[in-house]
């Protein structure tokens, strides 16, 4: 199932996420924390 | 020396770890697998922009949640989740309001193009030419007074000037030039509409 995703698809280069996309997610990334406390999760976006 | 390739999933137990630097490789190395099959499904950059961009938000949940379990199958994973979210996004598409002639209300009674199509431009024509043949029909005096009035738009002052008649017999004729087409119209049973 999983090659599903990916067989047939044509690896041609074409097209290639903006760097400032990139940078948001990396950003997103570390700035995000999760903090569990007892069978909760907290996310928190620290800047 | 010898280059050795880091794995995906090296590098997200790396990221699990702590390593932010590890995220950075993994997109670098993936990105225009996943950007070009987004792309492939919506065909707008923007909407395959806003997606990866979700997509890869999906993964960092995941993954700094401890939830992922798919050792060694990073790619297709994060595949199936920009899949989803393509999926979401038409589903979304549908779900917005949009104007279809299935109710009383016909969007295009109020936006219909005022110019004339290739269609009626070219029914328009026809009828033209027809009237000019039954105009060409009528009497020599009705058909100077049709055109002059019809064609040439000139008042029936005008008119009575230049062909040197009264006003009176100029509007006669016209009324006859009328009552004549109508008759051979009518005759004929010839269809003038558009």
């Amino acid at each position: 199932m999983a090659e599903l995703y990916i067989e047939n698809f044509d690896d041609t280069e074409l097209f290639e996420p903006k760097e400032e996309t990139v940078n948001f997610i990396l950003n997103y990334s570390k700035a995000l924390k999760i903090i569990k406390r007892n069978s909760l999760e907290f996310e928190m976006l620290q800047n | 020396m010898k280059n050795v390739v880091i794995t995906d999933a090296l590098l997200v137990s790396d990221y699990i770890g702590g390593k932010e630097k590890s995220l950075s490789t993994l997109i670098e190395r993936h990105k225009h697998k996943i950007y070009n099959f987004i792309y492939s499904k919506v065909y707008d950059r923007d909407v395959t922009e806003d997606i990866f961009q979700d997509t890869f938000i999906k993964v960092i949940r995941t993954l700094k949640r401890g939830k992922y379990n798919e050792e060694g199958k990073f790619l297709p994973w994060v595949m199936r989740i920009a899949n989803n979210l393509v999926i979401d996004y038409f589903r979304k598409n549908k779900r917005m309001p949009k104007f279809d002639n299935s109710t009383d209300f016909d969007i295009f009674s109020v936006i219909s193009d005022t110019g004339l199509n290739a269609e009626k431009t070219m029914i328009t024509d026809q009828i033209k030419e027809a009237l000019k043949q039954l105009v060409e029909k009528l009497p020599n005096d009705q058909k100077e007074v049709l055109i002059l009035r019809m064609y040439n738009d000139m008042s029936f002052k005008d008119i009575s000037e230049k062909t040197g008649v009264s006003i009176n017999t100029a509007l006669g004729r016209m009324r006859y030039a009328i009552i004549n087409l109508r008759k051979v119209i009518d005759k004929y049973n010839i269809v003038l509409t558009n």
